[in-house]
């Protein structure tokens, strides 16, 4: 009895806790991200943005996400059932799935598998078909419209995002995220990150998942303007919840995934001693706080790209660079002998 | 233990999937469920230890192969009861197809059983202190790089092929030349004038 304790009972409680160690941080920063996003926007535009609901507003995102699950989930008649509650939950389910595999500091992760930045890319290029399920499940026209659109975009920029990611890879000699964030490491601080070194990419792949997570100046799935929400025009109560937190937690993943990437993970900018008092998870936070800064930025300042601009980027821009990148990093790596030894 | 459940689960999942992706009414239903059967292919994949070729399968097939199958079934008009019309005259060559396979398939199983040497020749090992990316790199780009480039080729020119055989050239289309629109300054097209009121241009 106690063996079967020790053996099995004991190691999946153990992941059970690490699992909500996780889930529980990155519920709470999407609710707050949501506040963020409208107070950060409202002092761009010069508005106060949320105020009323606790101090500084503070108590808005509880109050919305009340408001959401007090309302009525309502199924279209001529809809496809089964699919369209599958729909939203898959959303939610693959945003949260990929958060095991980011390392959170020296050791803290949740899975050190070694095919983890390839994990991710799985993931990340799965999140299409919640999209495209909850289009076709709807049997309406506007939310059709916006999952074939969506769909379109995310297949078309994952292969820039594939690109970048492959020239990181080509310098690190892993794909593990771990082994990713360490390569990093050096004695010039943030001079050694791969941000710094690569910065074209690190813009590039920064583009890419914006259109990756739908949005702004990408948001075509939901282009109010001509499509009234999109995707998700007839959701409605939690449903509808499940898929504006999963869009929500989709944009801290790729925040993360940028950080691990380019800006060092877990990483102190400068190796010296004010910096390298600060456990790395508050490092790895800040780094996802400035992408997602970055985000809502864009977000406040650009235009709507059009359509077929969106699909000319992706392809005739984006893909010719990154494969240009490849080679060209390659070729650095053999000329001067730099490539990592394996 | 927990290894045994894993495998009975992904592999009960896999031949369900498989079994509901030819029998579901539905086609979108169809590659839902051939979604799902590829999904549990790559967990099987991993409890063999092969990582990468999980991921792999799930990049590749679930995430781009399956969105094309998608789209083109959900942009389809299918008459259901036309295609269930043929179902009876097209039965002997499919069961031909699947009695092929599955002879194929039981003499594999029986050679395994005759000679237990046999399984071993085809697999190469992967070496010791070495992930399975790792060596599956060093087989295809080390090993192997010129029948490797061989296969890339033979790709290559079945893609230009394919584009060759769609593309038609359209008279009368208005392409859009975004060097000429980023040509274009305000000082060429916009003119402006101070117009006295009442008087016009």
């Amino acid at each position: 009895m106690v063996d079967f304790w020790f053996n099995y009972i004991w190691p999946v409680a153990w992941i059970v806790i690490k699992i909500v160690a996780i889930v529980i941080p990155v519920m709470l920063s999407v609710a707050y991200l949501t506040l963020a996003e409208r107070k950060i926007i409202g002092g761009m535009q010069l508005r106060k943005g949320p105020n009323i609901v606790g101090p500084f507003g503070l108590l808005q995102p509880i109050a919305d996400g009340l408001k959401l699950f007090l309302k009525e989930t309502i199924i279209p008649s001529g809809a496809s059932r089964g699919v369209f509650i599958l729909a939203p939950c898959v959303t939610f389910v693959l945003a949260l799935v990929a958060w095991s595999v980011i390392p959170f500091g020296d050791g803290m992760v949740l899975a050190d598998i070694n095919v983890g930045i390839l994990f991710l890319f799985a993931i990340s290029s799965l999140g299409v078909y919640g999209i495209l399920m909850a289009g076709w499940a709807s049997n309406s026209m506007y939310a059709f419209l916006g999952a074939l659109r969506s769909a379109a975009q995310m297949v078309s920029y994952e292969l820039a995002m594939g690109f970048i990611i492959i020239t990181v890879l080509m310098c690190v000699g892993s794909l593990n995220l771990t082994d990713i964030v360490m390569a990093q490491k050096g004695e010039y601080g943030m001079l050694n990150w791969f941000g710094v070194l690569m910065f074209p990419m690190a813009v590039i792949f920064f583009i890419s998942t914006l259109a990756e997570t739908n949005r702004h100046p990408f948001d075509m799935p939901e282009a109010e303007a001509e499509l009234v929400a999109g995707y998700n025009v007839e959701y409605s109560a939690m449903a509808f919840a499940l898929f504006f937190l999963g869009e929500y937690a989709n944009m801290i993943l790729m925040s993360g995934m940028t950080s691990v990437l380019f800006l060092g993970g877990w990483l102190p900018p400068v190796d010296i001693a004010p910096f390298n008092m600060i456990p790395g998870p508050i490092w790895f936070a800040a780094k996802i706080a400035f992408c997602l800064f970055i985000f809502i930025w864009v977000r406040a300042t650009f235009p709507r790209y059009r359509y077929d601009q969106l699909m000319r980027l992706g392809w005739k821009v984006f893909l010719p660079l990154s494969l240009a990148a490849v080679v060209i990093v390659a070729s650095v790596l053999v000329a001067f002998d730099l490539a990592p030894q394996v | 233990m927990i290894q045994a459940l894993a495998f009975y689960m992904f592999a009960f999942m896999t031949i369900a999937s498989a079994i509901l992706v030819i029998s579901s009414r539905n086609p979108v239903h169809s590659v839902l469920f051939l979604i799902l059967a590829f999904f549990n292919a790559a967990g099987l994949f991993v409890l063999l230890g092969a990582e990468f070729l999980a991921m792999i399968l799930v990049v590749v097939y679930v995430g781009a192969v399956a969105v094309l199958f998608m789209f083109v079934v959900m942009m389809l008009d299918i008459n259901f009861v036309e295609m269930r019309q043929g179902f009876l005259q097209y039965l002997p060559i499919g069961g031909l197809v699947g009695l092929i396979l599955a002879s194929e398939l039981l003499t594999l199983a029986g050679s395994w059983i005759i000679s237990p040497d046999a399984s071993r020749v085809g697999a190469a090992p992967i070496p010791d202190g070495v992930t399975n990316t790792h060596a599956l790199g060093q087989v295809l780009y080390t090993d192997y790089l010129y029948l490797f480039e061989a296969a890339g080729m033979i790709l290559l020119v079945a893609m230009i092929g394919a584009i060759v055989l769609t593309h038609r050239r359209r008279t009368g289309v208005r392409k859009q030349v975004i060097a000429d629109q980023l040509a274009r300054h305000p000082a060429d097209t916009i003119e402006l004038r101070k117009v006295d009121s009442g008087r016009g241009i």
